[in-house]
């Protein structure tokens, strides 16, 4: 592996990581969204609160991380990316103010109709800023991104099948991983009556994003033949291992294996996201520009190569710690704090 | 990248041509748009630089002396940045997406050259959003020396990330560091291109700036509670903590100013002409302070004989270069630089007088200077120091203008060719209008809630 592959290797764990993470913080605010009037959602939003308090600002940082290894390593890909995708990309960005701001300004305040007004914003945003994302990922594994500034179509480029196929499951997936790892989170704060409720959820979560899978193969084949043909072929066994996983985890879910969960439905997601890339590899941007072309000066990769691995070794320890203080954090059923 | 790198230069000539013809108003509102999303971070970004370093000190203190004053401003301050940091973390995330969807015609070219420093910004956001979160949730559950521990590479990490994200701005006005060829760049030496010229004039100034944005802006809060009469030791202690960092830091940046504006003289004369309004390259040249430009020449200033060329050489006859050496094509515009510039450096002496009285007074007395005036002016300090620092990066933008990479690449060929960028203007500007009046709206009520709601919330009802 030459260092543009390998740069795009821990671009896309750096992909996989916002994913699991980040992504599970908005599917956090989609149940928020869905958990009822003021007093009866209660005790479902401290719990989404608890659960992602602590964390979300470092689990965002990965989203700055991909952006800017996108833009140092391969500088034509970000710049196509960005000009022809600024509508869903501009109303991402405002997704993402809007929610990380709403919820801390929500935890900050201390009355009900500030805390409902800031709280459905949070929620709101939790919902289009996973959809708007899904729906640039579709844009670019469609083909519909071509290289050079602006040259794709400002509107179809993200308003297509595909593209509405991934900001859809998008969506289900953020809510799918948040409401496995909130009944952990739940059993473990010992709230047995909401960890059954966030275990209806994971499965009917679940349940929806194999159906939209399965309706979605054919939106593929028909939309974007070429990436389902990578699928068909070179990628066929991630598929195949994210189907079994996607099983398995409701399997566990069914018997309320809730800490084995967790791994599974993770790993089915890690399935799914790495499949895209494998399947259009060496493929950046459909149908032409590859890693090899759009790659930045070897020195630009060894030197970025260099820095992550130093940054990873500061990184990871420190992340492990609040992670670990995280899950030992006492949950207090009183604290709005 | 082996035989396929000489391929890929050719194709990649094709893929980052210029973007060309952008309309007037769209360019207009991409500029507008970006000053906004950076005027706006830059303050909460000085904010998390330099309070955690108060927070740090004030908890620092409490535990060294159990003094129960200095815990609980160390409490209020750390509510206050958690607020502050997520809206900062927020904010400072759509500039990353801009520099994409408003500028790809600068990325495209030239993002793998200013890479490198943004890698590093992004481990150092890292280790802050981490240790933020460690600090803010694990007050109680950790030993309290363990939690200041936690609370130093916050500190660290904000100051690196200001550091590098600099580093950045200051090789788009010095670009070294590569070779253009074909429209595509080769030979990157990104850490050469990271230490350019303008690296350690603009960082010193920039993170100065910052640590003098978070003391006065912090003292600030507590003047006003005091010309209220809240004069007990928790809001005396408020005020002097930050305002002593503030007031070290004064000093020490008109120093740095000096040492940017002469950096400027010799790297990049058009800025400096700009900023001091000056058309003939001349010796002797006078420092005109105020003042607009009227027919090509700086009109209604006040002239100070020999000033400018004695700051940049020491010497009445040190030769400054005027605006005339540099094609018209190629001049920022004056009258907005030169204003920013002078409102800038008034503004830091400004702070210095003031900085300087309370030093006199304490020094003499012990105690805060007694005039209700220096509590006045105590409290519009913070105000005053971010005006100076929107001031300094006018300076700064508006000042390498036509250049968005100084001398290699104009602004109207880095925007975005798509249309209608003005609505994206709209709508954004809408957006941290809300963002602004919810940010001050909830930082205001943190400040007037009473002391012991600090340590128990309420339970909402």
């Amino acid at each position: 592996m030459d260092a543009a592959q390998i740069l795009l290797v821990v671009m896309w764990v750096g992909v996989t990581l916002y994913a699991l993470l980040a992504g599970a913080d908005f599917g956090g605010g989609i149940w928020d969204l869905v958990a009822g009037r003021s007093r009866a959602g209660m005790p479902q939003r401290r719990l989404i609160e608890h659960s992602i308090g602590p964390v979300w600002e470092a689990n965002h940082v990965w989203l700055i991380f991909v952006i800017v290894v996108l833009w140092t390593g391969y500088p034509p890909v970000f710049a196509a990316v960005m000009s022809t995708l600024y509508i869903p990309l501009t109303l991402a960005a405002l997704g993402i103010i809007a929610r990380g701001a709403a919820f801390v300004f929500r935890k900050a305040s201390t009355e009900l109709w500030q805390q409902r007004l800031f709280g459905a914003a949070f929620a709101t945003s939790s919902v289009l800023t996973p959809f708007f994302l899904g729906t640039v990922a579709g844009g670019i594994a469609s083909g519909r991104v071509p290289p050079g500034l602006a040259t794709g179509d400002l509107v179809t480029s993200w308003l297509n099948p595909t593209s509405l196929l991934g900001g859809v499951l998008a969506v289900g997936v953020c809510a799918y991983l948040a409401a496995v790892y909130l009944c952990d989170d739940a059993g473990r704060a010992g709230l047995p009556g909401l960890a059954e409720g966030f275990r209806r959820r994971a499965l009917f979560a679940g349940l929806g994003v194999g159906a939209v899978v399965l309706g979605g193969i054919a939106v593929v084949r028909w939309d974007a033949p070429r990436l389902f043909d990578g699928l068909a072929h070179r990628a066929l066994p991630l598929v195949v291992a994210a189907a079994v996983l996607g099983l398995l985890s409701l399997a566990l879910l069914w018997r309320r294996s809730y800490l084995s969960v967790r791994i599974t439905a993770a790993l089915a997601v890690t399935a799914v996201l790495w499949g895209w890339p494998l399947a259009q590899y060496p493929v950046m941007l459909p149908p032409g520009l590859t890693v090899e072309v759009a790659a930045a000066d070897p020195a630009v990769l060894g030197a970025t190569l260099v820095v992550l691995a130093v940054g990873a070794l500061l990184v990871v320890p420190s992340m492990t710690w609040l992670l670990l203080l995280q899950r030992r954090t006492p949950y207090d059923p009183g604290a709005h704090g | 990248m082996g035989i396929g790198g000489g391929v890929g230069a050719c194709v990649a000539t094709v893929l980052v041509l210029p973007a060309g013809p952008a309309s007037a108003a769209d360019l207009v509102a991409a500029r507008l748009q970006m000053a906004l999303s950076l005027g706006w971070h830059i303050v909460l970004a000085c904010l998390g630089v330099g309070m955690p370093a108060l927070l740090l000190y004030a908890e620092w203190r409490a535990i060294r002396t159990g003094d129960g004053d200095s815990m609980r401003l160390a409490r209020r301050w750390a509510k206050a940045i958690g607020v502050l940091f997520a809206v900062g973390a927020v904010s400072g995330t759509i500039l990353s997406f801009e520099m994409g969807l408003l500028w790809p015609g600068l990325m495209g070219t030239y993002g793998e050259v200013i890479g490198l420093p943004f890698a590093l910004e992004g481990i150092a956001f890292f280790v802050e959003a981490i240790f933020i979160g460690v600090y803010l949730y694990s007050w109680d559950r950790l030993p309290p020396r363990i939690h200041l521990l936690s609370g130093v590479p916050v500190l660290i990490a904000g100051v690196a990330s200001a550091f590098f994200v600099v580093t950045a701005n200051a090789w788009m006005n010095q670009p070294v560091g590569f070779v253009v060829e074909n429209g595509r760049v080769r030979d990157v030496a990104p850490w050469r291109a990271m230490f350019n010229p303008a690296t350690p004039p603009q960082t010193l100034h920039m993170i100065v700036a910052a640590f003098m944005v978070a003391g006065f802006a912090t003292a600030g809060v507590y003047a006003v509670a005091m010309l209220r009469g809240r004069r007990d030791r928790y809001h005396r202690l408020g005020f002097m903590i930050p305002f002593t960092m503030a007031a070290v830091f004064a000093p020490i940046q008109i120093l740095l100013g000096d040492y940017a504006a002469k950096f400027l003289a010799e790297y990049q004369p058009a800025k400096l002409a700009a900023a001091e309004g000056l058309f003939l390259t001349r010796a002797g040249a006078p420092l005109s302070l105020g003042g607009f430009v009227v027919d090509g020449e700086l009109r209604y200033a006040i002239e100070i004989p020999n000033g400018l060329s004695l700051l940049v050489g020491y010497s009445p006859h040190t030769v400054v270069q005027g605006l005339d050496q540099v094609p018209v094509a190629d001049r920022p515009p004056v009258t907005p630089v030169h204003l920013a510039f002078d409102t800038m450096v008034g503004i830091g002496f400004f702070l210095l007088l003031l900085s300087a009285w309370y030093v006199l007074a304490w020094g003499r007395r012990r105690e805060l200077p007694r005039s209700r005036w220096f509590l006045r002016l105590a409290a519009v300090s913070g105000v005053a120091a971010v005006v100076a620092v929107e001031a300094g990066w006018v300076v700064t933008e508006v000042g390498r203008q036509p250049w968005v990479v100084y001398g290699r690449l104009r602004t109207f060929d880095a925007v975005n060719p798509v249309p209608g960028l003005w609505i994206g203007f709209a709508v954004v500007s809408l957006v941290y209008a809300v963002l602004t009046v919810a940010t001050v709206y909830v930082l205001r009520r943190m400040a007037r809630a009473p002391q012991e709601l600090t340590h128990a919330p309420q339970e909402p009802e």
